[in-house]
């Protein structure tokens, strides 16, 4: 790591006056760090300042309201794994949070932090590696190894989006609080992630001088069924090759509505509207769950050495539906 | 969350008169970024914010206080292995393993406020206000811990590097859940990884470790 110095954050608002101006990568704000730090260790990122975000407790916790829940921030991916009323009303991203990583980084990576991590394409993290997202010219997955890249979406860069925690988010229609220089705004989950067509550079649409403070996930329905698939390389913890998270609001077997957003499929989380609209108003069966699955990946573009990624999200949507109405 | 919990966490530890030291002592070049020293306000409140490169901090390890000098960048494992406190001791626990340095392997694990985590991951700086506990530190004295104990009557290490790691991490989950099942134990494991393929014999002294507590 290259020296920075560090600074303990004392209030939002000193944040985001020592953040503006500084453009990306001169200062950084530290959370849980586990993300950062290997950023820092392989020079990907080189900060003069770090600021430290733990000196703000009323960025952390969990707190519920009659219009749903409340997370804060700050609070770890293990608190959130573990916390009663998310793992019963929320239990997608309960699920989600549990297939972070290692119970050594769900201690201390943030949901914020999780929101906003880079990337784990190969390329991008060699900092030998001149990259379109480091503003060089080329991908190097498109003619190199792409073996976990994206297969949708991907045009220009093809990194896919290493959250697990941001598609259970979306699919439960969750709001994210942002704070910058000008105040508060509030957004959709959905809303704050980019495409590398519209900027090769970032994952997300904040800008350098905002923080994420919060997450607000409105209440779910009674006939509520969510849940979160993830595929692995192993048994071993790790990042999804693909990964769905359904939410369906169920009456018997049909399908009164249905959110489908998958992960590690693409630069951002990709919603499947295609699934979704198969779903909407039928009776479930496996015909209609392999036909959701069908028709989220008519738009796939595979690269030389990750054409499975198609066949296993497509099975992995159709199992996720079996098993909401199982 | 008490008022004495809040001035832990916002990190009184970094006084101005520490950091004022640590200047004197020549290790810091830049302590604020020039960049954001733009306009009067800005700068007076950069003044405040206290910006170090060092600073003199205090670790509560293995239930002791280490004061130790430490550069921002510099890693809790750095200080566990390499640290020398301001007496001129070597702070040598060098249970925790550096290994993959990425926190992907586990061989650094240490307890942080009785929780499990890479400590090759964490800034020595964040780890201020809690209570660090390394391998050296699960035993009581010359008597072992039951899950150290437990390892040995299974022989659950082969070249031992990784031992230290999973050790803490047994602890750490019998310390949450005191009669895990199989899939929890691998679960409550998953962070750690032996390269020889202990695993089997891990488990079983997790088990057993488990019914001794």
């Amino acid at each position: 790591m290259d020296k920075f110095s560090y600074v303990n954050a004392t209030s939002l608002k000193q944040v985001t006056s020592l953040l503006s101006d500084s453009g990306w990568g001169e200062v950084m704000l530290i959370a849980g760090g586990t993300d950062l730090l290997s950023e820092l260790k392989e020079y990907i990122e080189t900060p003069k300042t770090l600021i430290n975000l733990k000196t703000l407790p009323e960025m952390e916790g969990i707190s519920s309201d009659a219009a749903g829940i409340k997370i804060g921030a700050l609070t770890t991916i293990a608190d959130i794994a573990m916390h009663p009323t998310i793992q019963h009303h929320y239990t997608v991203l309960a699920q989600a949070a549990t297939s972070v990583a290692t119970p050594q980084i769900r201690n201390v990576g943030t949901i914020g932090g999780n929101l906003c991590q880079r990337p784990r394409c190969w390329y991008y993290r060699d900092e030998t590696v001149n990259c379109i997202k480091k503003g060089g010219d080329l991908c190097y997955a498109v003619d190199g190894l792409s073996k976990y890249h994206a297969i949708l979406g991907g045009d220009p860069v093809y990194i896919v989006h290493p959250s697990d925690i941001a598609p259970a988010l979306i699919a439960l229609n969750a709001s994210m609080k942002i704070t910058g220089p000008e105040g508060e705004k509030t957004m959709k989950v959905e809303e704050f992630f980019t495409l590398p067509s519209d900027n090769p550079f970032r994952e997300n649409v904040l800008q350098p001088n905002e923080i994420v403070v919060e997450i607000q996930i409105p209440n779910t329905k009674p006939n509520t069924k969510s849940l979160y698939l993830k595929a692995r390389e192993k048994g071993a913890p790790d990042f999804a090759l693909a990964s769905v998270a359904g939410v369906f609001e169920m009456a018997g077997r049909t399908c009164q509505s249905a959110n489908i957003v998958l992960g590690g499929v693409a630069p951002k989380p990709w919603r499947s509207t295609e699934a979704e609209n198969v779903l909407t108003g039928k009776m479930v069966d496996k015909a209609v769950s392999m036909k959701a699955g069908e028709e989220a990946v008519q738009k796939a573009r595979p690269l030389n050495d990750n054409e499975y990624k198609v066949t296993l999200t497509q099975n992995l949507i159709s199992r996720a539906v079996m098993m909401a109405v199982s | 969350m008490s008022e004495k919990d809040k001035e832990q966490k916002q990190g009184k530890n970094i006084s101005r008169r520490s950091f004022i030291k640590g200047v004197g002592t020549g290790t810091v070049a830049a302590t604020v970024a020039p960049a954001i020293l733009v306009g009067d306000e800005k700068a007076a409140e950069a003044q405040t914010d206290e910006a170090v490169a060092s600073a003199k901090i205090q670790l509560n390890i293995n239930e002791e206080v280490t004061e130790i000098e430490v550069e921002a960048r510099t890693t809790l494992l750095s200080v566990l292995r390499d640290g020398i406190d301001t007496t001129g001791n070597n702070v040598d626990l060098t249970g925790a393993k550096l290994i993959c340095d990425k926190g992907e392997c586990g061989g650094c694990t240490v307890l942080v406020d009785g929780k499990p985590v890479y400590a090759c991951m964490m800034l020595a700086m964040d780890a201020q206000g809690k209570q660090i506990t390394t391998v050296e530190g699960i035993a009581n004295g010359d008597d072992l811990h039951p899950v150290q104990e437990a390892f040995i009557k299974h022989d659950a290490l082969m070249c031992g590097f990784c031992t230290p790691g999973f050790v803490v991490s047994s602890v750490a989950l019998l310390n949450e859940n005191n009669k895990p099942t199989i899939a929890e134990i691998k679960e409550g494991l998953s962070g750690n990884t032996c390269r020889c393929g202990t695993y089997p014999f891990i488990f079983d002294a997790v088990e057993t470790a488990s019914q001794e507590m």
